[in-house]
């Protein structure tokens, strides 16, 4: 059962790279409301975070954690430089980190790793079937993968998802994608919503 | 780069002495690694791994004092998913040079002891097959940086 679960999201994550794609070269295309859903998760202070209070207002949304050396910590030192470039358009967006590694980060490791990045970067954790639900709404993939001596890392999808204020999905920023193609993409976003 | 790639042949003169290095001719170019958010557990180290001599040569293993566990590892991104594995070694083939660079090959610094800040200097040894035990000092870059200066390879 689990065997075929890992199957199933191996195909969508094929699904949403290839639809990604495709988004990355019809940037600006009709939204497609099939990636995203609702979700209720525990914030790096240990407050629940309902997706329902955050309608009205875009947001961005990455699978990430914090046993990552490069892809995470990279994303959001991105994603921070290019809300600075916005100034005082981007004031209280917010970019949600979701963590594919519930099992190691609770709130308190999340609120420590993501000290470097506040206030703009809000840490969500939750149970490993709430995690799990929320990837399958996003179509994201994420899989542990055993190391030696009883460690273990992570594969995750390293997109960031730009959310719409009414909650549906507008673009994704591919890992280091061009700053300026991203820029205009988180722009595109704040000023439409 | 020069102190560095002094201090590297005399690691490897050392090495000699002490019988460690065989046919090994080895520079370690350009040691670098990323500054890490505040209690992260891991971090990543890279450095261009030159092979001057006639034979390929392997990096095997690493260890550094800021980590509890050293790993060589590859990233690979694949239909924008990130993946890391442990790798069995890096081969440096014979006069040529390796990049160990964001998105491919990576020392990782796991059971991090410390944060890396900008500016630090992280110490290690790096073991090649041939070349023996090379101890290197990673510059820590901020976190941010490293963009432009590595990107553009």
């Amino acid at each position: 059962m689990k065997k075929l679960a890992l199957y199933l999201w191996a195909a969508t994550a094929i699904a949403v790279a290839a639809f990604a794609g495709v988004v990355y070269f019809t940037s600006g295309g009709p939204p497609q409301p099939a990636i995203g859903g609702p979700f209720k998760l525990k914030s790096q202070t240990g407050e629940t975070v309902d997706s329902a209070v955050l309608k009205g207002k875009p947001y961005a949304l990455f699978f990430g954690f914090t046993h990552c050396p490069e892809v995470c910590p990279t994303t959001m030192v991105d994603m921070a430089a290019l809300l600075a470039k916005l100034g005082p358009e981007a004031k209280g967006f917010k970019v949600y980190f979701v963590s594919v590694d519930p099992e190691r980060d609770t709130p308190a490791v999340l609120r420590d790793y993501l000290a470097s990045f506040e206030p703009h970067v809000v840490g969500l954790t939750g149970t490993p079937d709430e995690i799990a639900a929320v990837a399958k709404a996003f179509r994201a993939y994420y899989r542990k993968t055993p190391l030696e001596g009883g460690d273990y890392t992570m594969d995750h999808s390293a997109f960031v998802y730009l959310m719409g204020k009414d909650g549906g999905f507008r673009n994704v920023i591919g890992y280091q994608e061009k700053p300026d193609r991203a820029l205009e993409k988180l722009k595109t976003l704040i000023e439409k919503g | 780069m020069k102190i560095v790639l002094e201090a590297s042949l005399a690691a490897l003169l050392l090495a000699g002495a002490a019988g460690l290095a065989h046919a090994g001719d080895i520079a370690l170019e350009r040691p670098w690694s990323r500054a890490t958010p505040a209690n992260a557990p891991v971090g990543a180290g890279y450095v261009t791994l030159k092979n001057t001599g006639a034979a390929a040569d392997k990096l095997v293993s690493a260890t550094s004092d800021v980590a509890g566990k050293v790993e060589v590892h590859e990233m690979t991104m694949d239909n924008g998913v990130m993946k890391m594995r442990p790798t069995a070694g890096v081969e440096i083939p014979a006069g040529k040079s390796v990049e160990l660079k964001p998105g491919g090959y990576h020392i990782m610094f796991m059971q991090l002891k410390q944060q890396l800040k900008a500016g630090d200097t992280v110490k290690g040894v790096l073991t090649f097959e041939k070349a023996g035990a090379m101890p290197v000092e990673f510059k820590v870059e901020a976190m941010a940086g490293g963009e432009s200066g590595h990107k553009a390879h």
